[in-house]
C-alpha cells in the first residue's frame, strides 16, 4: 500500500466539556469544518472527545452504542475527511470501552477499544470502564494505519504488534493530564510524551501522530503538545503546550519506504525469537509452585 | 526559631519552579474553573501574608483586577503591619477591597466563654471570616478563592472549615518555599515575600515557632515522604532525625480529616463519595 503519496493530517487539540456529549459533538462539527478548509484529508481528535476524561459514574450515561445517532452523525462528517474519535463504547452485553473509531467515507471503518487502562496515580479507570483485548490495524486509502489510546503506548507491546502489521501510521489519541513541575519549560509528563513518540517512530520506521487535548477536569491541566513524528523520529509538527490548536503536517509517504531501505529494523526483526522467547518465559512464570 | 527564615536559602533543587509555567497553569486553573460553572469572580481573604497575596495576584491576572475583591479581616490583636502588607497588595494589583473588623463578634461570643484559650480563639477566628468571605461571595456572586498550601493542608496547620474551606484553591499542590519562589517570580512584595510566616492570631505569632520547625526543613521532608514516598530508613540516610521524622508522619496522619469530607456512615449501596461517584466539573 506505501507506495508513496502525500497525507495531509491534522491533529484537533481541543478542549472538551466534561460530560456534555452535544456539546462536544457540536465542537467536533466545528473542528471538521477547519480541517475540510485547510485541505486535510485525516483528521484526529484526542481520546473520549464526545465525553470528557474524568467521567466517573458518568461513563454509562455518556456511552454510545455503534447505532447512536451521533455516530451516523460523525459518520456523514467523514466524506471528505477521514476521522479520528473518542467515545465511550457501549457494548450489547453492557460492557462499556474507552474507544477510538475510525471512520473514513462515511462509514466506520475501525474501532480500537484501549486495551491498557491505567488505574493507579490520579487515573481510575477500570474501575468503571472494561478494557480492550485487541491490537489491530486495518487498510485506510493511504496505508495501513493502527490506533493506541494514551496508556497503550506505554505498553511497548502495542507498538510492537502494530509495526509487525506493517502499520504505515500509529495513531494515539490521549487526554494526558499535565504533572511534574521543575525548572524546566514544560512539564515532566510533556518531556516524557515527546520521548517516547519520538522513540516510536524512529524504532519502528512509522509515521506517528499524537494527539492530546487541553483544558482542565477537577483542577488537573490537560497539557496538549500533539505533535507529528516522522519514520526517522523527526518531529514534524508539533502544537503549542495547553492552547488549543490545529497542527497540520504533510506526510510523505515515500519516506517510509527510503527509511525502512536504509534503516531496515523491520525486515531484521525476528519474529519467531521474540515469539520463542515469550513463550518461554510465560512457560516459566506459569510454572512456578507458588 | 530565633532566625528568620522565610527564604529559601540554599534552595533545594527538586522543589525550584519553572515560573512562568506554573504562573500560565495556575492563571488558566482560576479562568477555566471560575468561568465554566458560570461566575466571573473572585473574594479571598487577604490577610497580608504570602499565600493571599499570591492567590490575589494570580486571580487578578486571570480574571482582571475588577474580578477579584479582597477582605481585610483583622481582629483587634492583629498586627497593623499585617494592614499595611495587604493594602500594598491591593494597590499594586488595583483589585477592590473591604475591612471589616471581625473583633464585635468575636468578643461578643467569647464574653460567654472567657476561658477559651488562643487556639479555641484563632479557630473561630478563622470560621468567622470563613462566613463573611461566604456571604460575601453570595452578594457578590463569586467564588471563595482558597489560599492553603501543600505544607499547610498536609500538617493540617489551618482550621477546618475555616482557613481550609474554599471553592476552588490555586495554590494546594504548592509547598510553602514554592509558593515563596513563585511569589518573588511574580513581584509579589518584598516585604511580604521575605517576612516570618504568622497566622497572626494573636501578637508575635510565627508558623516556625508553633510548629517547632522551619518550613525549608519540613519541605524537603515532606517532599521526599509525600512525593517520593521514601521510607523511614531512607530518609534517615538522607539526613533527616528520625524523631523528626516521626513526628511529621504523625501530624499528618492525624490532620487526614481535614482533608477529607465528614464520615458518613454507611447505609444503602450507593454511598455518596463511596459508589456515587461524579467529577466536581460534571456537565462542564
Amino acid at each position: 500500500m506505501t507506495g508513496g503519496g502525500r497525507l495531509r493530517v491534522g491533529l484537533a487539540q481541543m478542549d472538551v466539556s466534561l460530560g456534555d456529549r452535544e456539546r462536544n459533538l457540536a465542537r467536533h462539527r466545528e473542528w471538521v469544518d477547519r480541517a475540510t478548509q485547510a485541505g486535510l484529508e485525516l483528521l484526529v481528535f484526542p481520546e473520549l472527545s464526545l465525553t470528557g476524561y474524568f467521567l466517573k459514574d458518568l461513563v454509562p450515561d455518556m456511552a454510545i452504542t455503534l447505532e447512536a445517532a451521533e455516530l451516523r452523525e460523525l459518520e456523514a462528517l467523514s466524506r471528505d475527511c477521514d476521522l479520528v474519535v473518542g467515545a465511550v463504547l457501549e457494548e450489547s452485553d453492557r460492557r462499556y470501552f474507552n474507544a477510538s473509531l475510525y471512520l473514513s467515507g462515511g462509514e466506520l471503518v475501525h474501532v480500537h477499544r484501549k486495551v491498557y487502562l491505567p488505574t493507579y496515580g490520579m487515573f481510575d479507570e477500570h474501575r468503571y470502564l472494561a478494557a480492550g483485548d485487541r491490537i489491530r490495524s486495518f487498510p485506510t486509502r493511504y496505508g495501513r494505519a493502527g490506533i493506541l489510546i494514551c496508556e497503550d503506548i506505554w505498553h511497548l507491546s502495542t507498538a510492537y504488534v502494530l509495526s509487525l502489521e506493517g502499520v504505515d501510521l500509529i495513531i494515539c489519541p490521549s487526554a494526558s493530564p499535565g504533572r511534574g513541575v521543575t525548572t524546566d519549560e514544560r512539564l515532566g509528563t510533556a518531556e516524557s510524551y515527546g520521548l517516547v513518540c519520538r522513540t516510536y517512530g524512529q524504532f519502528l520506521t512509522t509515521f506517528f501522530l499524537y494527539c492530546n487535548r487541553v483544558g482542565y477536569e477537577d483542577g488537573a491541566n490537560f497539557w496538549g503538545g500533539s505533535m507529528v513524528i516522522g519514520p526517522n523520529g523527526d518531529v514534524l509538527a508539533q502544537a503549542e503546550d495547553a492552547d488549543e490548536a490545529l497542527a497540520t503536517a504533510t506526510l510523505d509517504l515515500g519516506e517510509i519506504r527510503r527509511e525502512r531501505l536504509a534503516n531496515p529494523l523491520l525486515r531484521d526483526e525476528r519474529l519467531e525469537v521474540t515469539i520463542t522467547e515469550l513463550r518461554r518465559v510465560w512457560h516459566e512464570r506459569t510454572r512456578r509452585p507458588y | 526559631m530565633s532566625e528568620p527564615a522565610a527564604r529559601t536559602d540554599p534552595p533545594f533543587a527538586p522543589l525550584a519552579i519553572n515560573v512562568p509555567l506554573v504562573r500560565k497553569i495556575l492563571v488558566r486553573f482560576i479562568q477555566n474553573e471560575v468561568r465554566k460553572v458560570g461566575f466571573e469572580r473572585v473574594v479571598l481573604g487577604l490577610s497580608g501574608g504570602v499565600d493571599s497575596s499570591l492567590a490575589a495576584r494570580l486571580a487578578a491576572e486571570a480574571l482582571g483586577p475588577a474580578a477579584v475583591k479582597a477582605f481585610l479581616l483583622p481582629y483587634r490583636g492583629s498586627d497593623p503591619r499585617s494592614r499595611a502588607d495587604a493594602m500594598a497588595v491591593v494597590e499594586q494589583l488595583g483589585i477592590s477591597c473591604q475591612e471589616i473588623d471581625i473583633s464585635p463578634q468575636i468578643d461578643s461570643y467569647f464574653a460567654r466563654f472567657p476561658e477559651a484559650d488562643q487556639r479555641r480563639r484563632g479557630n473561630k477566628m478563622a470560621r468567622e471570616r470563613m462566613t463573611i468571605l461566604y456571604d460575601q461571595s453570595w452578594a457578590w456572586r463569586a467564588l471563595v478563592l482558597g489560599t492553603s498550601n501543600k505544607t499547610e493542608l498536609l500538617l493540617g496547620y489551618g482550621t477546618i472549615y475555616g482557613d481550609m474551606a474554599s471553592a476552588i484553591n490555586p495554590l494546594g499542590d504548592l509547598y510553602k518555599t514554592q509558593v515563596w519562589e513563585l511569589a518573588e517570580g511574580l513581584g509579589v512584595p518584598t516585604q511580604i515575600v521575605q517576612k516570618a510566616p504568622t497566622a497572626d492570631l494573636w501578637a508575635g505569632q510565627s508558623d516556625e515557632t508553633e510548629l517547632g520547625f522551619q518550613y525549608r526543613v519540613v519541605d524537603r521532608l515532606l517532599y521526599y515522604l509525600i512525593d517520593r514516598r521514601y521510607r523511614v530508613a531512607e530518609l534517615e540516610a538522607e539526613g533527616f532525625d528520625r524523631r523528626f521524622v516521626e513526628q511529621v508522619v504523625r501530624t499528618v496522619r492525624d490532620n487526614q480529616y481535614k482533608r477529607r469530607l465528614p464520615v458518613i456512615a454507611k447505609l444503602s449501596s450507593r454511598t455518596i463519595d463511596r459508589e456515587f461517584r461524579y467529577p466536581r466539573d460534571w456537565g462542564h
